[in-house]
């Protein structure tokens, strides 16, 4: 009598337990406050994977240092030294004369320490020498690369407002983004994966464009686009401006960015203010070219070209170019975000309409009521009262699932729907070899007690070794799985759990007190 | 007098048969290999990369319609599919092309609706690089070769309770797939290398009903494939998962049949074993045909009213549990009785 006592304290805490769990799914302010999460497939939205171009992080930094070489050659005034950059990776100067081999030499001694010398001649009257990155350095660089990113577009989906966005590093350079519930994902999508990197260059006014294209760009200058989109008819035009390649300032010296609208024409622009960094650079470079024009370049397209009036001094611009108030917002962001320190490509999107989400959600449910109603009408038309305790059992499976799927944290996904329709199909299984078990050994004559004892004792070891490779098969999946599968491998692993629970114990309990207590002569089964 | 499907006298001679049956299997099996081997699998989005993109129109379309508004967006060489009711007017395009680049939703919905001359919502839309395509595949091999290396080992030891052998087995076998693997062996040839070590292994120790076993899970997942394969559906990474879940729940029934056969041998020492196998596949009779046609209501079910997205899934399960539930009458116990012959005869 103490052992039931036991097992019956034990079979009604869990249940409490599981009906404690599922509650707050309904009415998420009763505690544990721990409700199922559905799946991206359930409740629409995006699910994003996001490679970070390393390689280009690398190559800009190498660039960077490209610049500052050319510019410490003149600063220090080097004659006969010629840069050159043969691939991305790699920069090869080639210096002339003897005096300055011996000067560049001496420059490279104190500065630009973060370049290795991988080749160089002796010293003759022509000195080549070929500058990389160490290995080190650029793995140093591909990894900051991908943890800035990741910092950058997590700001970026905070400012654009998603509840309960998933932003996770997979693997070395592949950033995992998941944006629950989420309408406007072209929107979003665009938000995430614009490289936002904006540039102030001069326009290179020493040349036609027109000549430009048709011949050579001059040495340091490149050919950059401005596209108009005619709001009436969609159509684009293009117009090519010469400009400097030199970056005079970037948009990582912004503070602020936001969107204004213009009162003379009701335009929305974003106006953009600088740190004193970039205030004072902002003002020396206004004042050291005014006539000339300055160009606003964003992720290599320019947005406006205007001519310097005068000086400006406060550190404060603004980037103007037909925006709708949404684009406006989103650049407003995107800036104040802060740039992808190297572009981005999406590798795998999976994009599922709130509408659709609904829409699988019901019929899962449908297909788990009609045929949950069968099994539940054959177990009671088959074996009667001990049918009846078994659609209980199977509720309580269910309730079990909710529970279990709440407390961990685990998601719901369709897959995951179909893993528990699927254990509704398997968990009245194991009372079936219970029931079975026990209509025979009453067929060969034992006693009401002996068949129970002998039905059940018999049929739990064949239910647990035929769950066990169940179980094996889902534990493979949650681990080689993506996030649906993983659901699926979730519910079917409790579902399995839940019934053995069930059919073994809770079964027992109820024979066993019904056997003991009233006195029974032949039982429904 | 309680309600019984199967009398409980029933004495049907599944053994007998069983000649009919190999040459059954052995037809099913050889059309499946055919169809996988020769024609190859019909990898879906997942695994070779492209898009899906589901769309549900407010009015009736024509598919060449469609056509015109996806070529508009410079979406070439597509599949157009109408799904579900038509009154859903609902389509599912499958297409190579990868594209990904800022402002693509908007251009399609607006080609689409302009050609198609009603309003359109695109409900679903899956890019997968080929990138992340081969590293799914991988994931998915992977993911059948040790789901069958560790039941392979469970089996070993479970049916026969010798468990220092199935220790040396697992041994053996993991040996064998490292060593495959280190040699940059591919795994799918490293899936059928790993089932020849397995079923060598267990013919040379004897382990009967492991055998058995191990054969009906093959014939099971292989046939599975194969029906999918025939029907030309798409591979994708649901129905892998069922293809995973059938060789859990294919071995579910074999167990219980050789638990019984286990204990009737035990009880009966003298009779033939041919005999004692048809009798506890009789006595279990009642109880496989309720498991699995309770099993069969719900994948039914599934299958019928789950929907688009989760249909192949059910397709899999629902053929794959016929398979089993054939092959752990059909096929695993009679096996233990040929192995059993073969054994008296040398």
């Amino acid at each position: 009598m103490k052992r039931f006592s036991v097992r019956l304290v034990i079979v009604l805490a869990v249940i409490a337990a599981a009906i404690l769990y599922c509650i707050p799914t309904f009415r998420p302010e009763i505690w544990p406050h721990q409700k199922i999460n559905l799946g991206l497939d359930l409740q629409g939205g995006m699910h994003l994977v996001l490679a970070v171009d390393t390689a280009k992080a690398v190559e800009s930094a190498i660039e960077r240092s490209y610049q500052d070489l050319r510019e410490l050659v003149r600063k220090n005034q080097i004659q006969g030294v010629s840069p050159e950059r043969p691939s991305p990776a790699r920069i090869l100067v080639r210096v002339q004369g003897r005096e300055n081999i011996e000067k560049f030499k001496g420059m490279l001694e104190k500065e630009l320490r973060e370049l290795k010398i991988s080749a160089q001649t002796p010293d003759l009257d022509t000195y080549v020498a070929t500058m990389e990155l160490p290995g080190g350095e650029a793995d140093q660089i591909k990894k900051l690369a991908v943890d800035q990113a990741l910092e950058t577009i997590r700001n970026r989906v905070d400012q654009f407002g998603v509840s309960e966005p998933d932003i996770r590093r997979q693997g070395d350079d592949r950033i995992l983004i998941q944006l629950p519930g989420i309408q406007d994902t072209q929107r979003a999508k665009d938000l995430i994966g614009r490289t936002a990197l904006l540039e102030f260059k001069l326009v290179d006014e020493s040349r036609d464009v027109n000549a430009a294209l048709q011949g050579s760009v001059p040495p340091g200058s490149e050919v950059l686009y401005k596209v108009d989109e005619d709001p009436a008819t969609k159509r684009t035009s293009r117009t090519p401006f010469l400009l400097k390649k030199t970056t005079l300032l970037t948009g990582a010296s912004l503070t602020d960015a936001r969107v204004q609208i213009d009162s003379q024409y009701g335009e929305p622009y974003v106006s953009i203010e600088f740190d004193r960094k970039g205030a004072r650079a902002f003002e020396r470079i206004t004042g050291e070219n005014v006539g000339k024009r300055l160009a606003i370049v964003l992720d290599n397209k320019v947005y406006s070209a205007p001519t310097i009036q005068e000086k400006i001094a406060g550190g404060k611009a603004r980037i103007t170019g037909r925006f709708t108030m949404e684009e406006a917002r989103d650049l407003a962001i995107a800036l104040r975000a802060g740039a992808l320190p190297a572009p981005v490509t999406v590798l795998e999107e999976r994009t599922v309409g709130p509408s659709l989400g609904s829409d699988s959600i019901r019929q899962g449910l449908i297909a788990m009521m009609v045929g949950g109603g069968l099994v539940m009408f054959f177990m009671i038309v088959y074996y009667k009262l001990s049918g009846i305790l078994a659609v209980f059992e199977l509720i309580l499976d269910l309730v079990i699932i909710g529970a279990g799927l709440a407390a961990f944290g685990a998601t719901l996904t369709l897959p995951g729907m179909a893993g528990t329709i699927l254990s509704i199909g398997m968990a009245v299984d194991n009372n079936i070899l219970i029931y079975e078990r026990i209509r025979e050994e009453l067929r060969l004559g034992k006693t009401l007690r002996g068949a129970v004892d002998a039905g059940f004792d018999r049929a739990t070891l064949t239910i647990l070794d035929a769950n066990v490779t169940t179980l094996i098969a889902a534990a493979v999946l949650y681990q080689f799985g993506t996030g649906p599968v993983r659901g699926f491998a979730v519910t079917l692993s409790l579902g399995v759990v839940a019934s053995i629970f069930t059919a073994v114990v809770v079964s027992r309990l109820v024979f066993d007190y019904i056997l003991n207590t009233q006195k029974v002569k032949t039982i429904s089964i | 007098m309680s309600i019984e499907i199967i009398k409980s006298n029933i004495n049907l001679d599944f053994v007998g048969k069983r000649k009919w049956a190999y040459t059954v299997s052995g037809i099913l099996l050889l059309l499946s290999l055919l169809s996988l081997f020769v024609r190859g699998p019909k990898y879906g989005v997942d695994f070779a990369g492209g898009s899906i993109i589901q769309v549900k129109f407010a009015g009736d379309v024509a598919i060449d319609k469609i056509r015109n508004g996806l070529q508009a967006t410079n979406i070439e060489s597509v599949s157009v599919q109408s799904i579900g009711d038509a009154r859903d007017h609902e389509f599912l395009i499958r297409t190579d092309t990868m594209e990904t680049s800022q402002g693509f939703s908007s251009k399609l919905s607006q080609n689409l609706a302009a050609a198609a001359g009603t309003a359109v919502e695109i409900r679903r839309l899956e890019v997968v690089g080929p990138q992340v395509g081969m590293d799914l595949r991988e994931k998915a091999l992977l993911a059948i070769l040790f789901s069958l290396l560790l039941t392979a080992i469970y089996i070993s030891g479970r049916f026969e309770f010798k468990w220092y052998q199935s220790t040396l087995i697992a041994a053996i076998l993991g040996g064998a797939v490292y060593a495959l693997y280190t040699f940059n062996v591919p795994i799918p040839y490293i899936i059928p290398l790993a089932l020849v070590v397995t079923i060598v292994l267990f013919w040379v120790f004897g382990l009967k009903y492991a055998l058995g076993a191990i054969v009906a899970l093959i014939h099971d997942v292989t046939i599975s494939a194969g029906v999918l394969s025939i029907l030309d559906k798409e591979f994708t990474i649901t129905v892998i998962a069922a293809l995973l879940t059938i060789i859990g729940y294919s071995l579910n029934d074999t167990i219980i049949v050789y638990d019984r056969i286990r204990e009737n041998v035990r009880k009966l020492s003298k009779t033939p074993l041919g005999v004692i196998i048809n009798r506890s596949v009789n006595e279990t009779l009642s109880r496989t045909i309720m498991t699995q046609g309770l099993t069969l209501v719900m994948v039914i079910s599934l299958f019928l009213l789950g929907g688009e997205i989760i249909h192949d899934f059910a397709l899999a399960l629902l053929v794959g549990f016929v398979v089993g539930t054939y092959s752990s009458i059909y096929v695993a116990s009679p096996i233990v009785l040929t192995w059993e012959e073969r054994a008296k005869k040398r």
